[in-house]
């Protein structure tokens, strides 16, 4: 198995080969208790989440992607193996983590401001301040048209701008999203890549994308882990080796078909396996 | 059964024996409420006896006749109403209020003009269950999917072709919610009439019996009641459940 | 403005229908939409008939507090683990579609002939539809939001008030117009079977009389409160945004 951080990107420089996330040897097993029929959903993984990396997960249905991101944003306990955040042990949702779901998470009852306002008010941050990083948030995800309607009268694509804004504000250091593109059409998908993109840079948060689309994957990360069929490990890191300021019209060059090409590869025999079949 | 059917009857048991031992320890007198096991020996009593058996079936009659009347001209009132767009504009306003109206109290009304007998209170428990058969009509109608009626044209059915083969069986699972309801409307109609004002019939008998301080019976037959409405609804709901489960594709 | 008035059409169209009926049936069976509205007015200055509608509106307003703050109770209780959740829900339907009036007697012998008896009958309709709407929000919020709260890191208290609670109203406010309807029907029934006041009592007395202007004027009084409070309602709920 590959571990991660073998092979130093040489876009980084020597200082920030610096980890913001580690898991060591995490596997996640449910009804872990005596009467419950045991199902082995993770690992063991381990994964280095190089700080203000753009990393991205694919794998075949099923193989645990989902349950990875719960346990690093501590939505979920490992069953063995830990999980450490800027140095510190994960026990419950570390500060400076925010998280994208894959469901509309926009809250129908309130407008599109008072959503993206929610977790600011609740955090107790002073009324100037939340205005100014809501009008920003607003602005930057291209919602101020929008700004007092509500998540309702809104397509997909914009309602998960909304939830993607609600996130932004509270300028997390580490950003989790879990197929935040999945119900919408192509088209949109490359759009809310680019916009992903101009986020990471503007943010330069750490961010980890589980898609199931290889050319998102490809286009949009710095390195993709590329996960095997249930219980899921990681089979495979693929650096992309991408220039910082990038966008879907990557996807002409020749280096992209390359690396796709690769991904499919190791993600073909798995997904067949996580079909009940073999190649 | 599943494990919630399990804990569900250990509930109600858990329930039912709790009433016993309040009964049987004097907690509550004997006079307000029996011992479910002495109900249950009143209504066997009851059965074996045949003495109400022309009330039960009287009942059961009107129950039944209401019930067909409110599905047959619910249902035709429904497909009209749905066939005139500007009608249903109009009238839908009603028949959403119209369930906030106690329409039970025009029972009286009935009395007067029919006079106290199976007449009036066929004609309550119609009022009362008609509407409910009329929106599941509408709805079942809406929710035919387009695609089935572009279907019929390229197969160049007839309307009437079209209505029975297509239309009814796509709107069967709502239909037969509106059914459901009727039937559950109707019964309360019939047996809150009985209740009020009436010569013959269960709700009568159990009036009568309150009235009289004979608490034997009026158990026993407010016991019967209880088993065979919950017995109907929920036969009819189970029926319910699985002609729903069939639109979930 | 055409809904408006296709609607008084059909209004018009009522009123007419009621008129033809009445011509047909006689004065001794019915009365006409005049005649009644005129007897209404004269009720309406008897102090008499305000002291019947006394009685029922104060029975009536306990009852929905009860049913509103019962269910609302019972329900959240319930909804709150999906096991009891569903565990009650064929029991909660099993009494609603049970002809309480069935049970009527029982409440008597336990609260005797008074106003109590009356608040019991309505609060019985009531409280039921109110709990099963509860319930049911409280178990269909969407897992979402209980992550996004976790992922916020709220309290409990904050989960409850600023996600919870909103997220459920729509559900629980039309639970409760239900039970709003439903409890008004429990008081008055209770009231044409056992009680010597309140305006159900009026309607079965005015029955043993003939007095069928009477009859016919309490119903289109206590139609008019009920499409007009209903309305009230819908307005609300309509005011919230969801």
């Amino acid at each position: 198995m590959i571990r991660a951080g073998d092979a130093p990107t040489t876009r980084s420089a020597k200082a920030a080969n610096d980890v913001h996330a580690r898991l060591t040897a995490v596997t996640r097993i449910y009804g872990a208790s005596p009467s419950g029929a045991r199902l082995h959903a993770l690992g063991p993984i381990d994964l280095d989440l190089k700080r203000g990396e753009f990393f991205a997960v694919v794998g075949p249905s099923g193989c645990g992607k989902s349950t990875l991101l719960d346990v690093l944003a501590g939505l979920a306990e490992p069953t063995e193996g830990e999980v450490v955040f800027e140095g510190q042990r994960v026990r419950g949702v570390p500060d400076g983590i925010g998280v994208v779901f894959q469901e509309d998470a926009s809250f129908s009852w309130l407008t599109v401001r008072d959503n993206v306002a929610f977790g600011l008010r609740r955090a107790g941050v002073d009324a100037a301040e939340t205005a100014r990083r809501v009008d920003y948030a607003i602005g930057f995800m291209g919602l101020r048209e929008f700004a007092r309607a509500y998540p309702a009268q809104l397509s997909g694509g914009m309602r998960q701008r909304v939830c993607i804004a609600r996130t932004l504000v509270l300028q997390p250091r580490l950003i989790l999203l879990d197929e935040p593109f999945g119900s919408l059409d192509q088209q949109t998908r490359l759009l809310m890549g680019d916009e992903l993109l101009r986020l990471w840079r503007e943010t330069k948060a750490t961010v980890m994308l589980i898609t199931h689309a290889l050319d998102e994957a490809t286009m949009l990360s710095d390195r993709v882990g590329v996960m095997s069929a249930r219980p899921g490990v990681f089979i495979d890191f693929v650096e992309t080796g991408w220039p910082r300021e990038r966008d879907s019209r990557i996807v002409s060059d020749p280096h992209f078909g390359a690396v796709t090409a690769r991904l499919w590869d190791k993600l073909r025999v798995e997904s067949l396996k996580s079909m009940g079949t073999t190649a | 059964m599943t494990r919630e059917g399990w804990i569900r009857l250990g509930v109600v048991l858990a329930a039912t024996a709790a009433l016993e031992a309040l009964c049987r320890f004097g907690a509550i007198a004997h006079t307000v409420v029996l011992a479910p096991t002495e109900m249950t020996i009143s209504l066997w009593r009851i059965l074996l006896s045949g003495e109400y058996n022309a009330d039960i079936l009287l009942t059961l009659r009107n129950v039944l006749v209401s019930s067909a009347i409110a599905v047959g001209l619910g249902f035709a009132l429904g497909a009209i109403i749905h066939a005139l767009p500007r009608v249903r504009g109009a009238v839908e306003p009603l028949l959403a209020s119209y369930y906030s109206i106690p329409t039970f109290m025009f029972y009286p009304i009935f009395i007067v003009i029919f006079g106290v007998g199976s007449q009036a209170i066929i004609a309550i428990a119609v009022l009362l269950s008609i509407v409910a058969m009329i929106t599941s009509t509408l709805t079942g109608l809406d929710r035919i999917p387009p695609v089935l009626r572009k279907t019929a044209r390229v197969f160049r059915m007839s309307p009437p072709a079209r209505a029975v083969l297509i239309d009814l069986p796509a709107a069967a699972p709502y239909l037969f919610t509106g059914v459901k309801l009727s039937f559950a409307y109707a019964l309360i109609g019939v047996i809150a009439s009985e209740f009020i004002l009436s010569g013959a019939g269960i709700g009568y008998s159990i009036a009568y019996a309150y009235n009289n301080f004979s608490n034997q019976r009026m158990y026993g037959l407010m016991l019967l009641v209880i088993i065979v409405a919950t017995a109907a609804n929920t036969a009819l709901d189970a029926i319910d459940r699985r002609l729903q489960s069939r639109l979930r594709r | 403005m055409k809904r408006f008035g296709d609607f008084l059409i059909l209004l018009f169209a009522l009123f007419a229908v009621w008129q033809g009926l009445y011509a047909i049936a006689g004065e001794t069976t019915l009365t006409s939409p005049a005649a009644t509205f005129v007897h209404l007015g004269q009720l309406m200055r008897t102090e008499q008939f305000w002291g019947h509608v006394a009685e029922t509106g104060w029975a009536f307003a306990m009852a929905v507090a009860i049913s509103l703050a019962g269910g609302i109770g019972l329900g959240t209780l319930l909804g709150l683990n999906r096991t009891s959740g569903v565990v009650s829900e064929p029991i909660l339907i099993a009494l609603y579609s049970l002809p309480k009036v069935t049970l009527y007697p029982v409440v008597l012998l336990c609260f005797g002939l008074g106003i109590s008896a009356k608040v019991a009958f309505g609060a019985m309709h009531g409280l039921i539809p109110v709990a099963i709407f509860t319930m049911k929000a409280i178990m269909q919020i969407k897992p979402v939001y209980l992550r996004t709260a976790r992922v916020l890191r709220l309290s409990p208290s904050q989960l409850a008030m600023t996600i919870a609670l909103p997220a459920v109203l729509p559900e629980v406010l039309a639970g409760a117009r239900l039970g709003f309807s439903l409890s008004l029907l429990g008081v008055l029934i209770g009231e044409m079977f056992a009680s010597k006041r309140g305006l159900g009592f009026l309607i079965t007395s005015a029955m043993g009389l003939g007095d069928i202007a009477t009859i016919m004027s309490v119903a289109v009084f206590l139609s008019i409160f009920a499409v007009a409070a209903n309305a009230l309602l819908l307005l609300i709920d309509r005011a919230i945004p969801h």
